[in-house]
């Protein structure tokens, strides 16, 4: 195998997106018209503009949908049973794991911080909200 | 322009068959399709085919070519890839081939294998139609992402499990006399609301099950059925496709399903028919979820109040229009490429009077929705019958 092949390919774009969540630095892109959208782009999926601007992620959003997943794809197979959840950071949503909280409280609008958290199955990095 | 008439139709029985491959099971249907047609296999001039998971389950890329030889044809051959909207979309580039004067003659058809990868297996496979790295990297199986639906839904406009728990009731009642049904038994609105959970809202039956199955039509020009006087009562009249974002969470609505409203617009104005003209409706109930949000992009509803249509009565097998007289994906099976051209294929039968459930139509027109993904991607179309 050659030294490239060894090497976990990053997904420029998206892995810098999850960087700046972590680091607390979390962004979307913005169109001139205000449309939001998130990387990978360049062009705003609403309008066609190409000069999209990052502009700070709220640090709260709400959850707009959610569901307890109990069958999961093999490479969740040990995070089930699991909350999915996506949340609204108004111009932008982000589907992730609902993580810290008794699923029983959890309800549509409920308020949460984004952050990054480990796949338990894979060891992935995965978006991961706590109850704010 | 020339109108487009369905000459012959071919199913296998939609189920779990393992062993059998792919190109076995397209055989089977496209076999049944040209004797159903009775029309010389030479005279077809090329081949639409539908399939999604191949790679994956069959290790099996280029399908077009390996199917056209599994039919017998030497024509050429496309495959379509729209993940469980695949045929759907092969049906309408047929439509638009043989209305532009292309082609006299085509086969369209699909296949998928999928219980050779198991569950596990099948659940990471189908969940490729979604986002990778914003909805699969967060865990998202489609029985989630239909779940987060069915949830904004019930949020927005209201509803229970008890409401979804009625249209699984009705689709497995309506496949019981379907020879090519995965399901031939009834069950009770108890036995889904005991079922286990897969994604809150939805259990087990709320599901449709993991399906192998082939399908296969012969679309023929008005010309050539009239020249080789085929008994061929059925035409499609109408052919919309509409798309979406393909990421849930980068949506307009999430409780409504704008591709398949646009697809059904364009369908209707083709045909020159309004939804208020359809009488019969196949639709893509992957999950139960799944067929409340097709009534209402079909316009049978306002939104929100497509929820109740089963409790009703008003979609099933007695009502003023019935929905999946076939059993549906949700008791026929999907065998996720070959569902549009099933769906095609039911319709036929339905409206020209040799299907089980004949009886139960209404009236001379129908429509097939067919879904791909989370409905970013969509085909309907509308069918009539001379009689």
């Amino acid at each position: 195998m050659s030294e490239n092949e060894s090497e976990p390919v990053r997904d420029e774009g998206f892995d810098d997106f999850l960087d700046a969540i972590e680091a607390g630095e979390g962004f979307y892109l913005e169109c001139p018209e205000g449309h939001g959208s998130l990387p990978p782009r360049r062009v705003c999926p609403h309008c066609g503009a190409t000069d999209l601007e990052e502009t700070p992620l709220p640090e709260t959003g709400e959850i707009e949908t959610y569901t307890e997943v109990h069958v999961p794809a093999p490479s969740f197979a040990d995070d089930a049973p699991y909350v999915t959840a996506v949340v609204d950071f108004g111009a932008v949503r982000l589907t992730g794991q609902l993580r810290g909280g008794e699923t029983a409280e959890i309800e549509v609008g409920t308020e949460v911080s984004v952050g990054i958290g480990e796949n338990e199955t894979a060891g992935e990095r995965v978006v991961v909200f706590r109850v704010a | 322009m020339t109108g487009v008439r369905v000459a012959g139709v071919g199913l296998t029985h939609f189920g779990k068959h393992p062993e059998r491959t792919g190109r076995d099971l397209f055989a089977e249907a496209s076999e049944r399709a040209l004797a159903d047609a009775g029309v010389d296999r030479t005279d077809v001039a090329q081949l639409n085919y539908g399939n999604f998971m191949g790679e994956l389950s069959e290790h099996q890329g280029h399908q077009g070519p390996l199917m056209a030889e599994a039919a017998g044809l030497t024509a050429p051959a496309t495959r379509y890839e729209s993940a469980c909207a695949s045929s759907g979309v092969a049906v309408r580039e047929a439509v638009k081939d043989v209305r532009n004067g292309e082609v006299d003659v085509l086969l369209v058809g699909g296949t998928e294998r999928m219980n050779n990868l198991g569950t596990a297996g099948t659940t990471e496979a189908l969940a490729i139609a979604a986002d990778d790295l914003y909805e699969v990297r967060a865990g998202m199986t489609f029985p989630a992402a239909y779940a987060l639906m069915a949830q904004a839904y019930f949020e927005q406009y209201g509803g229970s499990k008890e409401d979804l728990a009625e249209i699984a009731v009705k689709n497995h009642d309506n496949a019981l006399d379907n020879e090519y049904a995965q399901f031939q038994s009834a069950i009770s609105v108890e036995d889904a609301l005991d079922a286990p959970r897969i994604a809150d809202p939805l259990g087990l039956y709320d599901a449709c099950p993991i399906t192998d199955g082939a399908s296969a039509v012969v679309l023929v020009s008005d010309e050539y059925a009239d020249e080789h006087d085929l008994d061929a009562p059925v035409s499609i009249t109408g052919t919309g496709q509409g798309g979406d974002k393909m990421a849930l969470q980068d949506r307009q609505f999430l409780a409504r399903t704008p591709a398949a409203e646009r697809a059904a617009e364009e369908a209707y104005d083709d045909a020159g028919i309004g939804p208020q003209d359809v009488s019969v409706a196949e639709v893509h109930d992957c999950f139960t979820i799944a067929e409340v949000l097709a009534l209402e992009a079909l316009d049978f509803y306002a939104p929100g109040e497509g929820i109740g249509a089963a409790a009703r009565g008003e979609t099933t097998r007695d009502g003023d229009r019935p929905v999946n007289l076939s059993g549906g994906l949700k008791a026929k099976g999907h065998p996720v490429g070959a569902t549009g051209t099933s769906q095609v294929v039911e319709m036929t039968r339905l409206l020209r009077g040799d299907h089980p459930n004949s009886d139960a139509v209404p009236g001379d027109v129908g429509v097939t929705h067919n879904a791909g993904g989370t409905v970013a991607s969509t085909t309907v179309h509308v069918l009539e019958v001379d009689r």
